[in-house]
């Protein structure tokens, strides 16, 4: 192969910490506002495009 | 019927309607090439940076039915209404692996169409209309759904009790649409989603500031979703007993899906490069903080006591929120939000029919021209279809349709996404899993009374669409087994483990 995917694996992550949902199914802690299960979720979204880069960087060099 | 006009509304929404009619227009000069070429009309030369693209892609994605029925979801159901945040986070570290791939191998080959690569790797046509068949199938209620969204904002905005005004409004507003898309291909939503994705961006961006200020700050808000849901003793802000499952199995079904439909994979091939699609799967969540930001306006409108239910929630929150200039802004924002979805599904739905049932079944010799004439004249079609299904059948038809077409698209999955990395399957394997999972999808979906999920004992409510993927997946790779076994003759394979790689990182 000569593309190499040695973090491919961190695109995995997402999946795991979206879809095990009693991981965030929780009322506490609040910010701003924001029950625990929404500011959680929310999080995920820049998380998973920064793990993505992390992947594409990785690709490039 | 609301019997009051919003002269206002409709003055900002004409002339954003306007705006966007004369840019479908010119957009036919954008990036000039010859339109009578498919590639040109009906993938925009494959040119589309990093930039249009995801402007294409998040207008294309993010439609106006979404912003009318997530919130909507929300307002009714709680918690569960957001499987789409987990969805649209998931999605795209699932694009960056798999859709580079089908770019290049199409790239390389010049395929147009999801049915193109099921033929050039299966070597089979049946195998291919399958592919073609189920995209059509399952966009053509979508279309209807970015009608019904269109609908929803003009009687909010009202006709003074003009009999079917909205109907009028609609048929007008597609017959505009369906012109500069038969004239200007791609490249008119192309250009309209810079327009529109801007549009709901400021529409987003004033309704989370705005309207909680005037409830009291998103702690008052989900307090009084909360309370809400407590007195009619279903549904709430935290996922209730038993509804884990369901929502993690809709969110990776509707994950996996998302990218077989037709107008995504129109999106997709239509980019520069394999990394044009790469840094979109990057940038492209920005349009999901967005989504996540849309679906709350559902609490918003429960903690504001909107006197409306079901699709009329949104618009009934704009109207009471913002003043009578800024609504209208509102409701141009998601009328045109319904144009680039339509455009790029009808688009898509043509390259599907010219490429994979009218060449191999109607004409096999067809010039350039004529195929892209095809294409040009099924848009219309399709739209036309669309117009015909929402002003003439109940709503609950498109709604219906627009379900089982979910279930219907991931049957396509095993051909396509693991044909992008695997042959071990074979095209009678792929044909008799993608049969059986159709007819045992819309079978469960059915007996549930078209819902999406269906209960297993001993694990929980389903999303059905991955029911019958699983079925599917076993009764292809039974075929497939047994065929190998009796040593049964291989068909062609078009393409080589190259042709899936950047051309860059080769040479």
């Amino acid at each position: 192969m000569v593309m190499r995917r040695r973090h491919g694996w961190l695109l995995l992550v997402p999946f795991v910490a979206t879809l095990i949902v009693p991981l965030y199914d929780a009322h506490d802690p609040v910010l701003w506002g924001f029950p625990f299960f929404y500011w959680y979720l929310f999080a995920w979204i820049p998380l998973a495009s920064l793990l993505t880069y992390v992947v594409h960087r990785g690709m490039r060099r | 019927m609301n019997e009051t006009v919003h002269w206002t509304a409709w003055a900002v929404f004409a002339t954003f309607f306007a705006l966007v009619t004369v840019l479908g227009f010119l957009a036919a000069r954008w990036k000039r090439a010859d339109l009578d070429q498919l590639h040109e009309w009906g993938l925009g030369g494959r040119r589309f940076g990093t930039l249009v693209t995801w402007f294409l892609l998040g207008g294309d994605l993010y439609t106006a039915y979404t912003v009318i029925a997530v919130p909507a979801l929300v307002y009714g159901a709680g918690a569960m209404g957001f499987f789409a945040m987990p969805y649209t986070i998931i999605a795209y570290p699932f694009v960056f692996a798999v859709m580079p791939r089908l770019w290049n191998v199409c790239r390389q080959h010049g395929w147009l169409t999801l049915g193109d690569f099921a033929q050039g790797r299966y070597d089979s046509h049946w195998l291919a209309l399958a592919v073609a068949a189920t995209g059509v199938l399952a966009t053509m209620p979508y279309i209807a759904l970015q009608l019904v969204g269109m609908q929803v904002v003009f009687e909010a905005m009202g006709f003074g009790g003009v009999r079917q005004g909205a109907e009028i409004a609609l048929i007008a507003a597609f017959v505009v649409l369906a012109v500069y898309t038969y004239a200007s291909g791609l490249r008119a939503p192309a250009l309209i989603a810079f327009v529109k994705d801007a549009m709901i961006y400021i529409f987003v961006i004033a309704a989370i500031i705005v309207i909680p200020i005037k409830l009291g700050g998103y702690g008052a808000i989900f307090e009084a979703a909360d309370q809400s849901f407590t007195a009619r003793g279903r549904g709430g802000i935290l996922l209730q007993a038993g509804q884990a499952m369901p929502f993690a199995t809709l969110a990776l079904g509707s994950a996996f899906a998302l990218f077989l439909y037709p107008h995504a994979v129109t999106g997709t091939l239509a980019a520069s490069s394999g990394n044009a699609i790469r840094r979109n799967a990057i940038i492209l969540p920005a349009y999901s903080v967005a989504l996540g930001l849309i679906a709350l306006l559902g609490y918003m409108a429960i903690a504001a006591h909107v006197p409306a239910k079901g699709t009329a929630v949104v618009p009934a929150l704009i109207g009471q929120s913002f003043p009578e200039w800024f609504a209208g802004f509102c409701y141009a924002a998601i009328a045109l939000g319904a144009l680039v979805p339509a455009a790029i599904m009808s688009i898509g739905a043509a390259n599907l029919v010219t490429r994979n049932i009218w060449r191999p079944y109607v004409n096999r010799a067809m010039t350039p021209k004529q195929e892209s004439t095809v294409a040009k004249v099924t848009s219309l079609v399709v739209k036309f279809g669309a117009l015909v299904f929402v002003v003439f059948l109940p709503l609950h038809y498109a709604i219906d349709l627009q379900l089982l077409g979910g279930i219907w698209i991931l049957q396509v999955f095993p051909a396509i996404v693991l044909g992008l990395f695997t042959r071990w399957f074979r095209a009678g394997g792929l044909l008799a899993g993608w049969a059986l999972g159709m007819a045992f999808g819309t079978t469960l979906s059915w007996i549930e009374g078209v819902k999406p999920v269906y209960p297993l004992p001993g694990i929980g409510a389903v999303y059905i669409g991955l029911i019958a993927l699983a079925a599917n997946l076993a009764l292809a790779a039974l075929v497939t087994t047994i065929a190998n076994a009796r040593g049964m003759a291989r068909a062609q394979d078009a393409t080589i483990s190259s042709d899936y790689e950047d051309a860059a990182v080769l040479s």
